[in-house]
């Protein structure tokens, strides 16, 4: 059971200590991330996604802090090692971000150092990690540009990024991040300021890559359309918890909270008639400073009970085999399953 | 809003508009080139309508938005205002009075609301701004006019005196919206309205844009990249490709019988909310062509799959193929295009 997880996640909580009181950004994550398949995270601004991504890499640095929870993590040896005890500047850690779980970030012309080439820069990571060979280190990254298909590659090694246009850019991080082979992928919103063909050039070449060199992906998004698209399994954040998870086709098609119901009929699609009005969630986010101790939807939901959901958290449930979800009333005929597209 | 709303008569009328960015080198500003961020775009957008403007970034749609209210002077082309009463506007030939005039009438709402507004001013100061600046009401009656319009945006009007940081993102867009509608205009350019937003307060603020037009008879320009907001939106949509647009049609019509080969492919690049509704992807080669160096002929014809030799050399005519549906394409009429189709 254990060994089919490559990542395991319990009761991640990581908070930040302000001045203002304590943001508790993660708050109870559980999630695992099986070998080769692609875990979709979905939420919108301010829930956790990013928090949690860097949680994993532990780049998580004071005010915020791990205060619970276990990362165990498989390394390539086969070892297990609980990240979340690692020493965030210690040689394990140092020697597994990068190399073993590696990442992409939204913004890649931000992402990108603007002094040193994309070859210099992807050449840092290989020199790392994997040789010492100046000469074949070159080679390497030569091989990675040429596969994440940046048109000629031995000329593009000594360009900067301003020279590139931010599709580019995204291949050029995607190259990076996968030069030492890396077992997990994390890709935090990698398509989010791209434009919609890049946008499905970048999304077919992240998936023939997993294919091709077997990782798990870690892919963190706030676009539905997106994680339908590439995701085996979707957790659901909201306000630092996961309040559901399970597999793509069920959170889409019988998805059982109420916060995954209401954000499926928010947004408009394709094969929808023009027109027509949005069920929008009324409110906004509340921000998770000193939260109180209660389901964290309960402000705008429709059929939160009083006395019950704003009481005590729902802890996260297993309704059916692989459909877990955080909320009282799940179970209930409340709840009112998706139409279901013809 | 239904797509089969009767448009009323002609409210802005565009033809061949232009807008060339001279690329300037050197100590002497000699002028090397020029970007063709709009280049000889017709369209035209009627009383009570939504007119969509979709297309990937660099591709002149807000250059179009800004050039129809002369917030950016084009450099070439008509643009004709049709007001509610009274006789047509010559919109490029106005004088700073007559300017001023029209922007009465035509206002914009853009896409950032955190960098749109002053943070050194209280929402009852933004939003009074264009009501003192035109000289509509003063005093207590100016006090009411925006309580009105914070309440027909839905902000608390208890809210009047505070900054624009204590306000979320929806709320400040909200806010952006209420200080169009100040002026009563007739028309309203929305740049990317939502697309700074989260989904389920995008939703909002789409709905609070329908209601608004239907209850205040607007029309919109409204600019978006995402498709599947613009379909929601619109009644007609024009879609544009490297300062031109390339076809224009009925919403339902531009869906689901596209016909041009740009169209097809950015439908299909869309992801789907449904894992079940698996298109056939197109993915485009390359990337979107510089405006300042457009290729030959039909400007989409490096990354076109049906392109053939005449594409390379003749640029598209802007046509009607059927009624109400525009297209620049020299093989329309040869391929089979796929769309996306409607479900429900």
């Amino acid at each position: 059971m254990a060994d089919e997880y490559l990542l395991n996640v319990r009761n991640l909580r990581t908070y930040f200590h302000l001045d203002e009181g304590t943001l508790k950004a993660v708050d109870g994550v559980d999630f695992a991330i099986p070998k080769r398949k692609t875990l979709g995270m979905i939420g919108e601004s301010g829930c956790g996604k990013s928090v949690t991504a860097a949680s994993i890499m532990r780049t998580i640095l004071p005010p915020g802090q791990i205060v619970e929870g276990s990362l165990a993590f498989q390394r390539s040896s086969g070892e297990v090692v609980d990240l979340a005890t690692l020493d965030p500047f210690g040689s394990t850690i140092r020697a597994i971000r990068g190399q073993e779980i590696a990442m992409i970030f939204q913004d890649p012309t931000a992402s990108l150092s603007p002094v040193h080439t994309i070859g210099q820069q992807i050449m840092e990571m290989v020199l790392l990690h994997r040789t010492n060979n100046k000469k074949a280190a070159k080679e390497i990254v030569l091989d990675m540009l040429d596969r994440v298909g940046l048109p000629n590659p031995a000329q593009q090694f000594n360009a900067y990024p301003h020279q590139l246009s931010g599709g580019m850019c995204q291949r050029c991080m995607i190259a990076q991040a996968l030069s030492c082979n890396p077992s997990l992928l994390i890709a935090d919103e990698p398509t989010t300021a791209l434009d919609v063909t890049v946008q499905a050039q970048i999304i077919e070449l992240i998936r023939e890559l997993q294919d091709e060199l077997g990782m798990s992906v870690l892919y963190i998004t706030h676009d539905l359309g997106v994680i339908a698209e590439v995701a085996d399994m979707v957790a659901v954040m909201y306000l630092g918890r996961i309040v559901e998870y399970a597999d793509t086709r069920t959170i889409f098609k019988a998805p059982r909270h109420p916060y995954t119901q209401r954000l499926l009929k928010a947004i408009p699609t394709l094969t929808q008639q023009a027109g027509g009005y949005l069920e929008n969630i009324a409110g906004n986010v509340p921000v998770p400073l000193d939260p109180p101790a209660q389901c964290g939807f309960t402000s705008r939901c429709l059929i939160a009970e009083e006395g019950l959901c704003d009481r005590k958290v729902p802890p996260l449930e297993e309704i059916e085999p692989g459909h877990l979800v955080r909320c009282f009333l799940a179970d209930g005929a409340l709840t009112t399953p998706v139409q279901e597209a013809a | 809003m239904t797509s089969s709303t009767q448009p009323g008569s002609l409210l802005i009328q565009v033809e061949h508009l232009q807008k060339y960015f001279p690329i300037e080198k050197g100590l002497l500003k000699s002028v090397v080139g020029h970007v063709r961020a709009v280049d000889d775009v017709t369209l035209s957008v009627y009383r009570n309508e939504t007119l969509g403007l979709v297309g990937e970034s660099g591709s002149g749609k807000t250059t179009l938005g800004r050039c129809l209210l002369r917030a950016i002077e084009p450099t070439g082309g008509t643009v004709t205002f049709h007001p509610r009463n009274g006789a047509p506007i010559d919109v490029l030939a106005l004088d700073k009075p007559g300017l001023k005039a029209l922007r009465r009438q035509v206002q914009l709402v853009f896409q950032n609301p955190y960098s749109a507004l002053d943070p050194r001013k209280t929402v009852l100061q933004i939003v009074s701004e264009p009501l003192i600046l035109h000289n509509v009401v003063r005093g207590d009656a100016l006090i009411a006019r925006v309580k009105e319009l914070l309440d027909l945006v839905g902000l608390e009007v208890k809210h009047m005196n505070r900054y624009p940081h204590a306000f979320s993102g929806g709320q400040r867009q909200r806010i952006g919206i209420a200080r169009a509608l100040a002026l009563n205009p007739e028309f309203i350019v929305a740049d990317e309205p939502v697309s700074a937003l989260d989904v389920s307060i995008q939703a909002q603020i789409l709905n609070l844009l329908q209601d608004l037009r239907r209850e205040l008879n607007l029309s919109f320009l409204f600019i978006a990249h995402g498709l599947n907001v613009i379909k929601h939106v619109s009644n007609r949509v024009a879609v544009m490709y490297v300062g031109k647009v390339v076809e224009m049609a009925d919403v339902n019509d531009l869906f689901v019988h596209p016909r041009h080969p740009y169209t097809e492919a950015l439908l299909s690049a869309i992801p789907n909310p449904d894992p079940d509704l698996r298109m056939q992807r197109i993915i485009l080669p390359g990337e979107v062509a510089n405006p300042a160096n457009p290729p030959s002929g039909c400007h989409f014809h490096p990354r076109c799959r049906y392109a053939v030799e005449r594409c390379k050399q003749e640029v598209p005519t802007w046509e009607e193929k059927a009624p109400g549906h525009f297209v620049a394409c020299h093989r329309t009429d040869e391929i089979e295009l796929i769309g996306v189709p409607l479900v429900g």
